[in-house]
């Protein structure tokens, strides 16, 4: 009886359609380009991951774990994930992936790291970028795969691509924050020596937030991780595919066996990239309670 | 300006003239319009405004102390920072140096924060990842100056203010008047001109504040620079200040020496301040008070008593009993008696009629029972007991120190009877 009045109508699928359409024909050169850097850089990381003996690996993930982690457990727990997912079979699918998390977190870091700072010079552009950010974690990841995969075809580089835009926000965000959350006083200190807006960024405000910074990393590489797995329904190789052609096939077991993988995977990159990041916090700390102890 | 012959050598450093100071939409025209003379509350609620600064003007000269004191919300945090631009005046001109710095460009301010002032902070605004060298180098840093000069030119300084040793600790392993140090040796470092002092001892208690007071009286002397002194403390303004603009919201109401601010204050504002800092009606027996050097305990021998007056060659002593509970005053004649007549407890030599009084018995209160009595006047608390004693001349001291004069000495007193208070009679 009460319909919604037609007349109301937006138009916005009918725009967003013809700007789309208009990047792909007036900007295809810069796709390409951009896609070719993307799957070159790619390409090469995931050889050397793929070229890399399973033990060096393994080796590599222990010594990290203890450099990190400081305890033996940690190490032989960590290491032993790695080991269990290759006696799964599925080590050259997880190279790939880890490859891929690699490359999305490197463009990810280096496009919300500035775009963080930027968004700590105005409010009005926080208040822009803001929402922006909620739109990119709140829509569902398959809506931007559709233009991705228009933009780059299928392949491992849309999945770049949609991984970066979901993976993204929580660096920009706790870039932001670390940065804000400064104290104005030393803030205003570091002016009141003449110091310029480069050096009040680089002497105070990102030393000061990079204990922020490190969760934000460690945030957007988890989500990263999280997006692969989607990502693969454009064609992106590793262990998503995995997934996704043993839920075709109805095959229980190896669904589990590709799903765990990523669990441990998930579990091996989250608790490194904390504790790089927690021990970032506890440097500060300890650097002064060390030399307090030895006076 | 009268009596500038103690501080300053006449030429003029800092001027500032016509200052204002409005946060808030349509500045500009309320100090163009006749709303500029309302009141600050009057503003706030019709305009949304907040009259930070209202048309301030005064002279700074080479190497004295000047004082701009008000309590909060008088403006006077926001006047300093507006000598730096650290907030931006809404009009008027500062002269430092002979040059308008209001028309400064971005780089020449950068340069004159760089080489001319240095500033000090109330919350001392140390770089907590830095450790004490790198925050006291970091004027010179931002100069542009290697790591080896900087660091050099940084140790002077931490030792000038006592720190060294300190140097590799972080600011938050140190002590709050430490941390202030650190602060004053990071403005030294750059060796200004002029110096901007923004409540640098307000954070710190009473004690520290006083000693950090006395050091920066002693670090002046040797570094002769221009200090401008921000503080809601009218004892540290008159300790410190050559002169002292009173501020009260937004309004410079008087400058003058710290004599002229006592001897006749500019209106009643000032009056009213400068009342409530009377010494005789403010400072109290617990402050004032000192540790006595002998006690004597009631289970003690009269042989024993006299020893040690006689030893310690005083006439008379404070008797308590445990726990140091008051009893009396015995005089060595009386112990001498008792010694004669062969008493035992020294007790029956006691004389009960000595005024007390209590910690917070003030000196105004304290004078006539320091008449009636040729003995010290002892402080006994609410439960009888003993915490020290008053002599005549320390009262005398503290009301010169109302005067405007011999203040530091007194003060000492006072600090010294703080703590021993600490550690001596409870034993």
């Amino acid at each position: 009886m009460f319909e919604f009045p037609s007349f109301l109508h937006i138009p916005l699928a009918e725009v967003v359609d013809v700007v789309i359409t208009w990047l792909l024909v007036h900007w295809a050169g810069f796709f390409d380009v951009v896609s070719s850097t993307v799957l070159y850089s790619l390409m090469n990381i995931e050889r050397f991951f793929l070229w890399l003996p399973w033990f060096v690996v393994v080796g590599l993930v222990g010594a990290f774990a203890w450099w990190t982690i400081r305890r033996w457990w940690g190490v032989v727990i960590l290491a032993g994930f790695l080991v269990v997912i290759g006696s799964f079979g599925y080590w050259e699918e997880t190279m790939m992936t880890l490859a891929i998390i690699v490359v999305s977190v490197i463009i990810s870091l280096s496009v919300g790291i500035p775009a963080g700072i930027v968004m700590t010079r105005s409010d009005r552009v926080q208040s822009v970028i803001k929402p922006a950010l909620d739109a990119m974690q709140t829509m569902p990841s398959f809506v931007y795969l559709i233009p991705a995969l228009m933009f780059f075809g299928l392949g491992k580089v849309p999945a770049v691509f949609a991984t970066v835009i979901y993976a993204m926000p929580p660096v920009i965000r706790l870039t932001n924050v670390g940065i804000r959350q400064v104290s104005t006083d030393v803030v205003e200190a570091a002016r009141a020596f003449g110091s310029s807006g480069r050096q009040v960024l680089f002497e105070v405000q990102l030393p000061l937030a990079i204990p922020s910074i490190m969760v934000g990393i460690n945030q957007t590489t988890m989500m990263a991780l999280a997006m692969v797995v989607i990502a693969s329904m454009i064609g992106a190789r590793g262990l998503g595919l995995e997934v996704l052609k043993s839920i075709n096939r109805i095959e229980v077991g190896r669904g589990v066996e590709a799903g765990l993988c990523i669990v441990l995977m998930a579990i091996i990159i989250d608790r490194i990239s904390y504790a790089i990041a927690a021990r970032q916090d506890y440097t500060v700390k300890t650097k002064f309670q060390s030399r307090k102890k030895g006076n | 300006m009268a009596n500038n012959a103690t501080s300053g050598n006449g030429e003029i450093t800092v001027a500032v003239s016509g200052l204002w100071k409005v946060f808030g939409p349509n500045a500009d025209e309320i100090i163009n319009s006749e709303r500029r003379t309302a009141t600050k509350q009057y503003l706030l609620e019709q305009t949304n405004c907040v009259m930070a600064v209202r048309d301030a003007s005064f002279e700074v000269r080479r190497g004295e102390i000047f004082v701009i004191m008000g309590l909060s919300g008088s403006g006077k945090s926001t006047l300093i920072r507006c000598l730096l631009r650290l907030i931006e005046p809404t009009l008027g001109k500062i002269i430092i140096n002979g040059e308008d710095i209001c028309g400064y460009d971005d780089e020449q301010l950068m340069e004159l924060r760089r080489h001319t002032t240095g500033m000090v902070f109330q919350y001392f605004g140390l770089f907590p990842h830095r450790n004490v060298l790198d925050n006291v180098a970091y004027g010179l840093k931002v100069r542009g100056m290697s790591k080896e000069e900087r660091y050099v030119r940084a140790r002077e300084v931490i030792d000038m203010v006592g720190l060294n040793g300190w140097e590799d600790y972080y600011p938050a392993t140190l002590s709050g008047g430490m941390q202030q140090r650190v602060g004053i040796a990071r403005a030294l470092a750059i060796d200004p001109d002029i110096l901007l002092m923004d409540e640098p001892f307000s954070g710190l208690d009473p004690l520290i504040r006083r000693q950090m007071q006395d050091q920066l009286i002693e670090l002046q002397a040797q570094v002769q620079k221009t200090i401008l002194f921000v503080t809601h403390d009218l004892d540290e303004a008159l300790k410190l200040g050559s002169h002292i603009a009173i501020m009260k919201d937004g309004d410079i109401i008087q400058i003058g020496t710290p004599e002229e601010v006592i001897v006749s204050p500019g209106d009643a504002y000032v009056q009213k301040f400068v009342q409530d800092a009377s010494a005789a009606k403010v400072v109290t027996a617990n402050f004032i008070m000192e540790q006595p050097n002998i006690l004597l305990y009631e289970w003690e021998g009269p042989k024993a008593a006299m020893h040690m007056l006689m030893t310690a060659k005083i006439t008379h002593a404070f008797l308590v009993a445990r726990g140091n509970r008051y009893l009396g005053l015995v005089t060595l004649e009386r112990l001498v008696e008792l010694f004669r007549s062969k008493g035992r407890s020294l007790k029956e030599a006691l004389q009960t009629n000595v005024p007390t009084c209590t910690p917070d018995t003030v000196i105004e209160d304290l004078l006539p029972l320091a008449v009636s009595t040729e003995f010290p006047i002892p402080v006994v608390d609410d439960n009888g007991k003993l915490l020290g004693e008053i002599h005549n001349s320390t009262i005398i001291l503290s009301l010169i120190q109302e005067k405007g004069a011999e203040e530091e000495e007194v003060v000492m007193n006072g600090e010294t009877a703080i703590e021993d208070r600490g550690s001596g009679l409870d034993v």
